[in-house]
């Protein structure tokens, strides 16, 4: 990839038959939102994350419908690469920050780190 | 576009990315089984361990909403029902109106709920909550450490009815049933030798 040039990653992320995520915009203010940042890179700006569209769900233990992502869905993101980035090889760190729950279970929030090689020409 | 080659990479650094996300939600079932002596789906039948058997519950010190620090210890005597919760969690919320319920009928004979909320944000998160759904047991804020003597607590609810010896008699991953949790609480304080200690509540207890 060259300077300047701009790329789309697409991350793929499963999710356990029966649970679902917060989506990015969960309707509840309480609720975990599903995050993707990056560390700074002198290689790489981030221009966009882009999440699914978020379903909406009804479940006992809440009054409203809530705004999840289950199953398998892709987040995207869209790097460009510096003006004045180094030629080489890289890695372009991030976390993935989310909180799951099924109908009777709910696991405490977790980041996973996403890494992502890149050489720029 | 030249940035096929690079596409490739971070193909294949996103499956990298997708293992883990997997690994980590789909193993997450692995944690109803983590707390020495209990297995998750035995535990959901509430059948208490006998006495004999029991391990002592780990005696924490946290502190309530006024500061005051409270010990799992002051306790000692009557029968607890330990939630281990978050405001974020929604089956969580099912079983308060539940432990309500039994604190008010059952706090005569000798028997506590205490909640230890899990919520990184602390009193920010919980007293608002606390307020608003009329929470009317003892509250507390737990911590890393706390989580990890009872064994992690990476699944919420997790909920342990704990008798007047201080002692860990049942322990619920998940949403429990209210009839599960009644019957293991009514065994325990009809238990031999639970008359002596129905006295009154630990100090600032509400």
């Amino acid at each position: 990839m060259k300077p300047k040039a701009t790329a789309e990653v697409k991350i793929p992320v499963q999710l356990q038959s029966g649970f679902h995520v917060n989506s990015n915009t969960p309707s509840e203010e309480y609720l975990i939102p599903l995050r993707l940042t990056w560390e700074k890179s002198a290689a790489f700006e981030t221009v966009e994350t882009i999440f699914p569209e978020p379903q909406t769900e009804k479940y006992e233990f809440s009054p409203k419908p809530l705004s999840v992502f289950t199953g398998d869905f892709e987040i995207v993101a869209r790097v460009k690469a510096r003006d004045l980035a180094s030629s080489g090889p890289g890695i372009l760190l991030g976390k993935l920050r989310y909180q799951a729950c099924s109908k009777t279970v709910c696991y405490r929030p977790r980041t996973i780190e996403v890494r992502l090689p890149y050489q720029i020409q | 576009m030249r940035s096929h080659p690079v596409r490739s990479h971070l193909a294949l650094a996103a499956c990298a990315a997708l293992v883990a996300a997997t690994i980590v939600v789909s193993g997450c079932s692995e944690s109803l089984s983590v707390f020495p002596g209990f297995s998750g789906e035995a535990s959901r039948k509430a059948a208490l361990k006998p006495a004999t058997e029991r391990k002592a519950a780990f005696d924490f010190a946290l502190k309530d909403d006024q500061g005051r620090t409270v010990n799992l210890s002051d306790y000692r005597g009557r029968v607890v029902l330990l939630d281990f919760w978050a405001t974020w969690c929604g089956p969580c919320k099912i079983e308060i109106p539940w432990f309500k319920e039994f604190e008010r009928t059952y706090k005569d004979r000798g028997f506590s709920v205490v909640g230890v909320s899990m919520d990184e944000e602390g009193w920010d998160a919980v007293t608002p909550f606390a307020k608003a759904v009329g929470i009317n047991y003892r509250m507390l804020v737990g911590n890393d450490d706390v989580a990890d003597a009872f064994g992690g607590l990476a699944a919420l609810p997790t909920t342990f009815l704990i008798d007047r010896e201080g002692k860990i008699a049942a322990m619920h991953v998940g949403l429990a049933s209210k009839s599960d949790f009644e019957d293991g609480i009514k065994q325990l304080l009809d238990a031999p030798g639970g008359s002596r200690a129905a006295a009154g509540s630990p100090a600032g207890a509400n």
